[in-house]
Order: C-alpha cells, then sequence, then structure tokens
C-alpha cells in the first residue's frame, strides 16, 4: 500500500502553480491536504504522474465576509473551519459540518476546498455548499470562472473543474437576519463516511421561510440538492406539516444504495427524520435560539 | 513528616509497570523496529479471487524491476516440499498457492528485494492468470449436496465437511426435554470479525549461510512452540533455531498461528543468504490472518414453569475458511464450545458442533475468545435473555434461580468441565448495587409509557481458561504446561525467565510481583525475560488467558523451591535448625526470635560464598508446571442502553463491570485488561464486520470496513470486584485476559433486546448496528 | 532518486535526498532510524503515525517526507527535555495508560498538542480530541486519566513561574 513513483512540485505563488498544471493536463493533480488524495495514491487507485503541491503558497487560507460574501481560500483547513467563530455564530450549518469531518488529526490537514474538489458522493462540504447556495471559483491559466455549487457536482468524484484549474474561492452569500442552519450526519463511528447526513439552511421572512437549502450526504451518486423539498417551504409557515412534507420530499429526492450501512428504505428513512430535526433546529437558530 | 515507601510489589499491589518506561519513550523493540546489515524486503503477491485455478504465473516483469534480488511462488516452495505446511488443528495449509486460491486475499507469490517499496512495485507487476471458479461463503453453502470441492488436493476429502464433535449426554438431554414445560429456542450468529492488534504481523529471518543458524524474529505468542514446528516443517535443526519475539503491539490471538508469510521469509533467508523482513500492511493482516467466530448456532433451553432450566441443547456450524487452521487443544475440535451450560446447574446438556471449509481465510479461535468460550458464553446468555422475555421473568431473578450455587463448587458441568471455585450470586448482587438496577426499571417502565426506547442487558458469564491439565490439553501434541525459571544473584537481584510471552499484558511487572510474594526480592530487583527461545524455558506461550493460571503457578513453585533451598542457607547462617526457620516476605527468623534474621539478600549472598557442607552453590530453579484444573473467573456485566427510534442509534448510556478473577496480583493491571476486553466485546457488539459477498469478495479487509471503536464511542466502564480465589491455583489466581472479550457482547446485545423485547424482537445478530435496529423496530411498527 | 529535504527533527536539522513518494513516517522510521513512530494501518485511520509538524498533530502515514521540507516535526523521541520525561509521558506511566505501548506514542503526541489549546478539557474533551487515534488494549479509560493527570501537572507548572511574578511584583 505505498504509492507509485511521480514528480513533485511546491510552487511558491498560485500563478506558478497554474502553470505547472497548465503544462501536466491530465498527468497532474493538486496536493491540498492531501487527506483524500494520499490515501488514493497508496491504494494506487490514482497514480498522477505529476503532483502539485500548494501548501507553500501563502494566503490562501482566508476567511472572511466581504462585500455582502463569505469568502473561503483553498487552504481553509476544516480544523480552522471547526474553529472559526464567525461560523459559529453565523453559518452554523458549516459549524455544524466542520467537526464532524472525518477525525480530529485529519482535520488537521484537509481543506474544504480539497474535500469539495474530491467531490465523494459521501464528502459533507459539497452538501453544505449546496444548501447554501454556493458559488465556486475555478482559476486556470487561462483565466477564472465562477461555476454555482448545483452545476459544480457530476457524480461520483466528478466536477466541473478541469486538471488545469484550481478552485480558488468558495463563496457564500453572507448570511442575512433570520438565517439559521444545522447539518445532521449518521456515522457509525468517528472517521466513518456518513451513512445518510442533511444540510438545512434557513432564511425566515417575517414568520414564513424566506427560502430554504437542503442538501443530502451519501444518498446519490453525488451530494444531491433536494430542490422539491427547498420549493415546498418557500413563502410557507413552518409548521409541523409543512415540515413533515418537506422531509418527505427530500427522503423522495435521495436514490440510496442499499449496502452494510443499511437498506434503502433505512437511508431513506433517516434523511426524512434528519430534515425534520434538520429544519426544526434551523429555525429556532434563525429566531436567534439553539 | 510521613516519607511515601514506595510499593514493593508484593501481591494486590498497584505497582507501575516497569516495561513502560520503554514505550513512553517510543523505544519499544517492536518487529518492524529490526533493521540487520543486507536486510531484504518482501511483499506478498495475494490473490484477487475467492476461488480460482491457477493456470500460469509469469513473475518475469517483477524480476525486472531494479532491486529485485528473488521471485518466490509455490512451484519453487513445493521443489522444496514447503509449498504446504501443517496447521495447528492437524489440517494442512498452502504456504504459497500451487493449483488453487482457496480464498481472496490468499498469499500466490513473494518479491524479496533491497527496499519494501520496490518489493510492493514488483509485487503488482506479478502476472497470474486465473480460471475463476464459484466460490463457496457460507458454511450452508459448503454443505449442500453438489457444492464445490474446495479442498479437492486434499486426500480423502470428498465434501467440504470438515468434524463433528459432541459433548454431553444425548439422552439424558432428551429426557429433561420431555418433561419440560416450556422450550426456548434461539437461533444466533456470532459473526465473523478479527483481533486486529495496532500491530500487524511480521519477522525478520536471519539464516546465517555460515553456520546454519536461523535467529528468527517474530510477532509470536508462543515462540517456542513455534520453534518445534518451524523445525518439523522447514526441517531445519531445533538447536539451530532461534525464535526471538521482541515486543508486540498486542495479539489477541492472531500472532498464535504460523502464517505463510513467515515461512517463505525464513526460506528466502535461508535460500539467499541474507536476512529477509516481512511485515504486513493492515489490508493484508484483515484479509488473511487468523480470524475469529464465524459461528452460527442454535440453542434450546428446557424449563420448568417456575423458571428453572431443565436441559439444554446446542447445534453449532462454525465456518472454518479453507484450511482447518484453529489454535485449540488437539482433542477439542470447536475448542471449549461445550462449556455452554456457562454459570448455571444445568444437569442435561447436548452439544453438537460441526464445522466447514469455505472459500476465506482460514482460522476461527483468536481474538481474546478463550478457545471459543466466547461463543459460548454469548449464546447461553442470549437464551437466558430469551427465557426471561418468554416467561416474563426479570433477567436477574432468572439467573438467580438457575446460577451454581456457592457450595456446590467444586461443581462437574453436564460437559465434564470441572468448575473450580465460584460466587455467582454475589458478583451479581455487587453489580445490581452498583448500578442502582431498581430505579432503572423503574425508569424503563415510564419510558416505555412515552414510547421511549431504554434496555437494561444482562450477562453473568463463566470462562474456562489456564490450559491446561496435559492429559487432556495439547496443541499439536504439545502438552500445555508452562514454565519459569528463576536465578537469584549474589548481590540479591533475581532474573525470571518464562514460557509465556506479553503482547502489552504487563509479565514484567506482575510476574515478578509473583517472585516478591514468594521470596521477598522487591519487584524492581527482578528482572523478567520472555519470548528469546534460547534463553527461556519451554512453554506454550500467551494467548486463551493462560499466562497467570499456568506460567504464574510455575513461577509461585519455582519461588518455592527457592525459598525451601534458601531455607537451608538461612538455617545455617543463623546457626539453627531448619525446621525452626520462619520466613515472612523477605526474611528468615528463628521461631521465636524474630531479631535472628536474616534477609533474602543474605542468603542470596551465601548461596555463592558461604554453603552448608553437601548444598550445591547457587540459588536458582526451573519448574514446568503442569496445571491440575482449568481455572473458572466469572462476572457479571450490566449495560444501560438508550435507542433512537429514528434512526436505530443505539447509545451505551452505562455499563457496569463486575469482575472475579481470584487473587488480582496487580489490580490496576487487571483492570486495565478489563477496560481493554469491554471496548473489544463493544466493537464486536456494534460495528466490528468481515464479511463476504457471493463471489467471496471481503468486504472489511481495511480500516475503511472493518470499524474498531475510539475512545468517542467507546463507554465509560464502572468496575466492581469479587474475590473467589482458586483452589488449586498456588496463589489462587485465575486470570482475567479475556474475561471481558469473553462475557460483554452478550450484555450489549441483551440489553437492546431488552429495550425492545417487550415488542415481540428476540434477535438482532452483531454487530447491531443502527440499520437492523430500526429494521427490527420497523417490522414491528414502531420505529420513527 | 529524488528531491533534497531539510526537516527539523526534535530541533535537530535532518537532510536527505529522498523520493517524492517516500511517506513522512518511512522518512522518520527508516532514514533516521527513528522508529518510535509506528505504522498500524493503511488508510489514515488509526494515528499510530501521529507527529507534531509545527506543533500540529499529523497523520505521517499520509504526508510525503517532501512536505516536510523547511518544518518542525516533534516524534515520541523529542519529549524528553535534558534527560527529563514529559508530564504526559510520567502521567501515561502512573496512570497506566498504556499496556502494549504501540499506539503510545501518537496517543500523547496528540494530547500534547490538545492541552496546547485546552489547558483544563473534560473527559469528553479528550475523547473527541482522541478520536483519531486507535487503541485496541486499554479501552481509552485510563488514557483519559492520564491526559487528565498531566493536565493538573502542567497548569501547575504554568503557574509557578506566574505565581513568582506576581509574588515579586
Amino acid at each position: 500500500m505505498l504509492p507509485a513513483p511521480f514528480e513533485y512540485h511546491a510552487p511558491r505563488s498560485v500563478d506558478e502553480a497554474l502553470d505547472l498544471l497548465d503544462q501536466f493536463g491530465d498527468e497532474g493533480k493538486v496536493l491540498a491536504g492531501g487527506q483524500s488524495l494520499i490515501p488514493l495514491l497508496k491504494l494506487r487507485f490514482a497514480s498522477p504522474a505529476h503532483l502539485v503541491d500548494i501548501n507553500k503558497i501563502k494566503d490562501l487560507d482566508f476567511i472572511e465576509e466581504r462585500d455582502g460574501t463569505l469568502r473561503i481560500g483553498p487552504l481553509l483547513r476544516h480544523k480552522a473551519a471547526e474553529r472559526s467563530s464567525l461560523l459559529a455564530s453565523r453559518y452554523q450549518v458549516m459549524a455544524d459540518a466542520a467537526p464532524m469531518i472525518a477525525d480530529p488529526i485529519i482535520r488537521n490537514r484537509g481543506t474544504i476546498a480539497g474535500s469539495v474538489a474530491h467531490a465523494d458522493p459521501s464528502g459533507d462540504w459539497g452538501t453544505v455548499l449546496l444548501a447554501m447556495d454556493a458559488e465556486l471559483v475555478l482559476r486556470s491559466k487561462k483565466g477564472s470562472r465562477t461555476v454555482k455549487a448545483r452545476d459544480f457536482f457530476s457524480g461520483p468524484f466528478s466536477t466541473a473543474l478541469e486538471p488545469t484549474e484550481i478552485l480558488t474561492e468558495i463563496r457564500i452569500p453572507a448570511a442575512k437576519p433570520m438565517t439559521g442552519g444545522a447539518y445532521l450526519k449518521l456515522e457509525r463511528k468517528v472517521g466513518d463516511f456518513a451513512t445518510v447526513a442533511v444540510a438545512v439552511q434557513l432564511r425566515m421572512d417575517d414568520g414564513k421561510v424566506g427560502s430554504a437549502g437542503i442538501g443530502l450526504t451519501a444518498v446519490g451518486p453525488q451530494n444531491i440538492k433536494a430542490e422539491k423539498a427547498e420549493a415546498s417551504l418557500k413563502g410557507v409557515r413552518l409548521d409541523d406539516a409543512a415540515i413533515k412534507q418537506a422531509a418527505a420530499l427530500a427522503a423522495d429526492a435521495s436514490d440510496p444504495k442499499a449496502d452494510h450501512r443499511g437498506s434503502v428504505e433505512y437511508k431513506r428513512n433517516v434523511v426524512r427524520v434528519f430534515t425534520e430535526r434538520g429544519l426544526k433546529r434551523a429555525s429556532e437558530r434563525a429566531r436567534g435560539g439553539g | 513528616m510521613a516519607v511515601e515507601t514506595p510499593l514493593k510489589g508484593n501481591i494486590g499491589d498497584s505497582i507501575k509497570r516497569k516495561e513502560d518506561d520503554r514505550f513512553i519513550r517510543g523505544k519499544g523493540n517492536y518487529l518492524d523496529d529490526i533493521s540487520l546489515p543486507g536486510m531484504l524486503h518482501m511483499a506478498i503477491n495475494r490473490s484477487p479471487f475467492a476461488h480460482a485455478r491457477i493456470k500460469s504465473i509469469n513473475t518475469s516483469a517483477a524480476q525486472a524491476v531494479p532491486g529485485v534480488v528473488a521471485v518466490v511462488t509455490g512451484e519453487l516452495l513445493a521443489q522444496h516440499k514447503l509449498a504446504w505446511m501443517p496447521t495447528l488443528s492437524g489440517d494442512t495449509q498452502a504456504v504459497l498457492a500451487t493449483d488453487k486460491v482457496r480464498f481472496q486475499g490468499q498469499e500466490v507469490a513473494c518479491v524479496i528485494a533491497n527496499d519494501p517499496y520496490v518489493a510492493r512495485d514488483a509485487a503488482a507487476l506479478i502476472e497470474v492468470d486465473y480460471d475463476v471458479l464459484q466460490a463457496v461463503v457460507t458454511p450452508q453453502q459448503a454443505l449442500e449436496p453438489g457444492a464445490p470441492l474446495i479442498r479437492d488436493e486434499k486426500e480423502g476429502q470428498k465434501d467440504n465437511h470438515i468434524y463433528h464433535w459432541e459433548a454431553g449426554d444425548k439422552a439424558k438431554t432428551d429426557a429433561a426435554f420431555e418433561k419440560a414445560d416450556k422450550v426456548v429456542k434461539l437461533d444466533t450468529f456470532y459473526p465473523r470479525c478479527h483481533p486486529s492488534p495496532l500491530e500487524t504481523c511480521g519477522i525478520v529471518a536471519d539464516v546465517n549461510p555460515a553456520t546454519g543458524h536461523a535467529t528468527l524474529y517474530m510477532t509470536s505468542q508462543a515462540p517456542h512452540a513455534h520453534r518445534t514446528l518451524f523445525a518439523i516443517v522447514a526441517g531445519l535443526p531445533e538447536q539451530n533455531i532461534r525464535i526471538i519475539s521482541p515486543d508486540i503491539g498486542g495479539g489477541f490471538g492472531n500472532k498464535v498461528p504460523i502464517y505463510p508469510g513467515y515461512v517463505v521469509a525464513t526460506a528466502a533467508s535461508l535460500l539467499i543468504g541474507k536476512p529477509v523482513k516481512w511485515v504486513e500492511d493492515r489490508s493484508d493482516n484483515l484479509i488473511s490472518t487468523g480470524f475469529a467466530r464465524d459461528f452460527h448456532m442454535s440453542g434450546e433451553l428446557a424449563l420448568r414453569n417456575d423458571g428453572r432450566m431443565l436441559g439444554l441443547r446446542v447445534k453449532m456450524l462454525s465456518d472454518n475458511g479453507a484450511f482447518y487452521a484453529d489454535a485449540q487443544p488437539s482433542k477439542f475440535r470447536a475448542g471449549l464450545f461445550h462449556i455452554v451450560t456457562g454459570s448455571y446447574d444445568l444437569q442435561a446438556a447436548h452439544v453438537e458442533t460441526d464445522g466447514a471449509y469455505t472459500n476465506k481465510a482460514p482460522g476461527g479461535v483468536a481474538y481474546r475468545c478463550s478457545f471459543r468460550v466466547t461463543e459460548a458464553s454469548y449464546l447461553i446468555e442470549r437464551l437466558v435473555e430469551s427465557a426471561a422475555l418468554e416467561m416474563k421473568m426479570d433477567p436477574t431473578e432468572i439467573r438467580l434461580k438457575n446460577f451454581i450455587k456457592p457450595e456446590q463448587f467444586p461443581y462437574m458441568s453436564a460437559t465434564g468441565f470441572e468448575y473450580d471455585s465460584g460466587d455467582y450470586p454475589r458478583a451479581m448482587q455487587v453489580a445490581l448495587d452498583k448500578l442502582g438496577y431498581q430505579e432503572l426499571r423503574k425508569e424503563q417502565a415510564e419510558k416505555r409509557k412515552k414510547g421511549e426506547l431504554m434496555g437494561i442487558g444482562v450477562a453473568s458469564f463463566t470462562e474456562v481458561v489456564g490450559a491446561g491439565p496435559g492429559k487432556h490439553y495439547d496443541i499439536v501434541g504439545l502438552r500445555m504446561f508452562d514454565s519459569a525459571e528463576l536465578r537469584v544473584h549474589p548481590t540479591g537481584k533475581a532474573i525470571l525467565k518464562l514460557g509465556v510471552k506479553s503482547q502489552g499484558q504487563g509479565h514484567e511487572t506482575t510476574f515478578a510481583q509473583i517472585v516478591t510474594e514468594e521470596l521477598g526480592i522487591p519487584a524492581a530487583d527482578i528482572e523478567v525475560q520472555e519470548g528469546d527461545t534460547d534463553n527461556t524455558p519451554y512453554g506454550l506461550g500467551t494467548y486463551a488467558s493462560r499466562s497467570t493460571p499456568v506460567g504464574g503457578a510455575a513461577t509461585a513453585v519455582v519461588s518455592r523451591k527457592l525459598r525451601d533451598k534458601a531455607k537451608k542457607i538461612a538455617a545455617h547462617l543463623l546457626e539453627a535448625s531448619e525446621a525452626d526457620i520462619e520466613f515472612d516476605h523477605g526474611k528468615f527468623f528463628v521461631r521465636g526470635s524474630p531479631s535472628k534474621s536474616k534477609t533474602i539478600q543474605d542468603v542470596a549472598f551465601a548461596a555463592y560464598t558461604n554453603l552448608p557442607e553437601g548444598l550445591e552453590a547457587g540459588l536458582e530453579g526451573v519448574t514446568y508446571y503442569d496445571p491440575p484444573n482449568m481455572t473458572y473467573p466469572f462476572g457479571t456485566y450490566l449495560v444501560v442502553v438508550d435507542i433512537d427510534r429514528g434512526t436505530g442509534q443505539v447509545k451505551v448510556r452505562r455499563m457496569v463491570a463486575v469482575d472475579d478473577c481470584g487473587v488480582r496480583i496487580n489490580p490496576m493491571v487487571v483492570e486495565g485488561q478489563i477496560h481493554g476486553g469491554l471496548t473489544e466485546g463493544f466493537g464486536i457488539a456494534f460495528m466490528e464486520l468481515i464479511t463476504f459477498d457471493e463471489e467471496g469478495n471481503c468486504i472489511g479487509s481495511n480500516f475503511t470496513d472493518y470499524l474498531l471503536p475510539t475512545a468517542w464511542e467507546t463507554p465509560k466502564f464502572e468496575m466492581g470486584e469479587t474475590v473467589t480465589p482458586s483452589p488449586h491455583h498456588p496463589i489462587g489466581a485465575k486470570g482475567v485476559g479475556e474475561s471481558a472479550t469473553v462475557g460483554s457482547p452478550a450484555a450489549y446485545v441483551n440489553a437492546v433486546i431488552d429495550a425492545v423485547g417487550h415488542l415481540g424482537i428476540r434477535n438482532i445478530d452483531m454487530p447491531v448496528t443502527s440499520d437492523k435496529v430500526w429494521a427490527a423496530l420497523n417490522e414491528k411498527g414502531a420505529a420513527e | 532518486m529524488g528531491q533534497s529535504i531539510t526537516v527539523t527533527v526534535n530541533g535537530e536539522q535532518r537532510s536527505a535526498e529522498v523520493e517524492p513518494r517516500l511517506l513522512l513516517v518511512h522518512f522518520l522510521r527508516e532514514k533516521l532510524r527513528l522508529t518510535g513512530t509506528h505504522i498500524g494501518c493503511d488508510t489514515t485511520h488509526c494515528g499510530a503515525c501521529t507527529v507534531l509538524v509545527d506543533g500540529t498533530p499529523v497523520k505521517s502515514c499520509t504526508m510525503l517526507a517532501v512536505q516536510a521540507d523547511g518544518q518542525q516535526v516533534t516524534t515520541v523521541e523529542g519529549l524528553l527535555t535534558g534527560g527529563a520525561l514529559h508530564p504526559m509521558q510520567a502521567a501515561f506511566k502512573e496512570e497506566h495508560g498504556l499496556q502494549c505501548g504501540f499506539c503510545t506514542p501518537g496517543m500523547m503526541l496528540t494530547s500534547i498538542a490538545l492541552l496546547k489549546d485546552n489547558p483544563d478539557p473534560t473527559d469528553d474533551d479528550i475523547r473527541w480530541a482522541l478520536s483519531g487515534n486507535i487503541c485496541r488494549c486499554t479501552g481509552y479509560m485510563n488514557i483519559v486519566k492520564a491526559v487528565k493527570s498531566a493536565a493538573v501537572q502542567m497548569k501547575a507548572a504554568a503557574a509557578v513561574p506566574a505565581a513568582t511574578a506576581a509574588a515579586r511584583s
């Protein structure tokens, strides 16, 4: 269980990194936290000829609210997100998710951006970004483009990110008043992938739901945005009936596979239960409680 | 001003461990830390298929990799009659596959290279042409007529059946069932799991081409037995083989079998003339080394209306994998499973066991099972739970009604075990008091009214350990005595050499304590050595909780031998007659005149300088101890769980463990052993599983799929004790290493069943994962 | 062969030529012969290989040696100061926080980092922080006790200079 040989590059600037990636094309791979990539290299499920390590590039670990947007850099580690008082106070769905990623030591190295780019259907951050209507900035030597999270994922480990691109920024609409979120994750133990997880983001507007974001982890070929469930909540009072209906729609939106974590019926039920619980918790937080 | 006197290390003292000094500094000497000049590295190419014929093996690409020194295949080994080797259960096992592969992960070829990365690169380049055959993945499938024959190479083997073995009295049991008011049945499965010590298995084989001496550094729980087996299998003269088992990072039975990797590395070192190191990856370890359990069990309990048990019938089918390689006493085909009457006065019992080959890794007896006692304990404790539910009796009440009573010891069980001592009601009472049982039952009743699920699980296990009396207990013919060699130096310090081998149990400290108690030399002055077959007396090693019962007894006996000689020397020094000499914890004195005394240190010096006429110099001895009986630790475990009806998640709220292992040499060490066992039991009950799909692909061959509990999931344990000494053991100790893994799985599962029993649910097989709990609730309309 | 790296290991600069694919754990164990860092798995789960990189716990089996170029690495061998045990080492022995010793280096280093962030952790804080380090022997009970004990020792030791300074002022 050891990697095949490769060449290693540690550029000092984003431009230098992009230059290298442009040269290597399909043969190049970005190394950020390495907590998903290095295990794959060891299993030889991936054998890129060139690794482009971006860890030596300065100032890529930013997390700040600016111009109505929460901006997160490619080297923000899960641990920094876990410790961020900004996320804890205003972006609770992210604050809930951060400590649930892998285990505490892996969180020291792994990055949000790396996790999103890796696009494991059982990964947590993609789901959170879907619930929050995030945007992703992708840069290559040729320029920059922005892709909505909902358009970014295209299947297991498959995204819009080209081999010549780096995900340089995650952009999330800045938290408005009366917003609250929650992330509920069922895992068999710390460090296991999710059996099921649900991300909920709510903005309340004069006692009714202004907007709702619901994302689902590990119940489909990619992280899922439960759009019908979201739509069912828009403009309604968040009473038990509305919650139940949204939860049922979220369960319908899921497409889980039966495996050792559970049957299809079981996983769908957890989606439903977690959506209910998540909506209740998010709404409490939106009202300033929880 | 009081000065704290450090504990001397008598029995009962919780002295700190000597071995810790090197471990906390990172200066342990584990197998992979060993590096010898010129050492080469071995990697194994393994079969991707569970059952396939080998058409050809092409090693040319592998051999061409720079740095590769040799590639070994089954064909090469066959030329040296090493392609097959005997197992510890009288079967044979492939070292490297020749005709067929019989489980996914089976060893096919080995690369020896100058660098471990190169060895793995080259191993991946070995091309094997397989003809895939139908895989047999369950023992039931294996025993169906017309099932593919797995061991077609074995002469006389016509099917996949390995053994049939019975214990107890069938007629008497049938009669008891005739008279029963009620018969409670339970079919349950104890799934395949794996000891998974944190350190994997490995060897550094160093065969010296000039002298023919083979020094094998090996992760071995039984170095002497392994040496003898190597001599027989490899044809090396036994005096030229030295096995050194260094520090071992956990054994739990995983390091008892002899694995193909050990044999090939040794053969390679012999052929190449350089040391060869093989250390397996975790994936190798989980997919190919000695697994545990995989027992399909059917139990029936015959009861009177008042809850008194009349008889027990058990049928069991074990899945032994492709080779029958259980490490167990040769006279018992299913280990000590027939202890299945447990803590209960069951005068009629009959046990029928069968074993089958399947296309899976070989093994079965491992993971702190005490030779299949965990399977037996699980079955009886789960069956008693079912009986309690069926009879609408409290699970503690039905146990108390049927426990073997203290006055009945020594107790001869219906399947031939003579239980040495026990006080089951007392252990249970201590546990119930510690838990606050009645209050929790009240809480459960309240919660049930609100539809909330809470359960209290009980397990009252009796273990049988300390293998064992040579008449009945042997491993491949080697009787299961054990040994201790003790030598006291002129300056009063001592060295103790043992035939057992610690893998973390603390022998360097606890065995010294036995000598301290018997001879009075402080534990800090006693060096304990294990694991080097050139320097220690022959023993059968450490597993099945046998070290304290057998090795500890040998240590006490040899200490007493030395004490007898010391008395003679003391008498000489004190100018008194030997009959007048008394001994008290290191002091010899004349009866009636305690001031006329000599210390053991005085005597030790005199043993080399001032001896009575006719007495040989020195103060040393060796004892090979044949225990008169096994020992029977026991206890009651209580578990409280809460269940989430929406997700099926089970949370262990409390876990009370009351253990009785007789006299405790070092209470701190004993508690540590129990903590560890309760955690492994927790893992087994709730998350650990090796399973296979229909093609025999193994799921659970890495830590992504084989789940081990972390500090976060693992419950906090509340400990209690009772002490019922073993009447036959020299210091009254029984051993404790496996009690908790033997007894706790049933406690955890019974807690879940107790939470949902009122809904009619009687069984959820381990691992009791959240989806299974939810599915059981859903079937009864009780899920959220 | 590969790249030239210089890593400060336990305060000492160590340089070597390594293949890019060489894992940090193998660099430490095989090239530097610091065998106190152990390998227990191949899927980044067990934590036996945990070291501190610039003070932060990292699973050294999931980091390349080349990535450690220019950084500070602390292994268990670096815990002794002038031959004296680190309070964490002393506490692990005192509280019987180890049995086979294989997970112990990783446990201690992760715990040391925990106490830097949180000098007064609860049992749950400790269990959470150690949930990336597997132990098969101890059942974690005495590991938690050891970390708590070390926390008490280290707080007391830290208080001494402060008390002295206060006394002086």
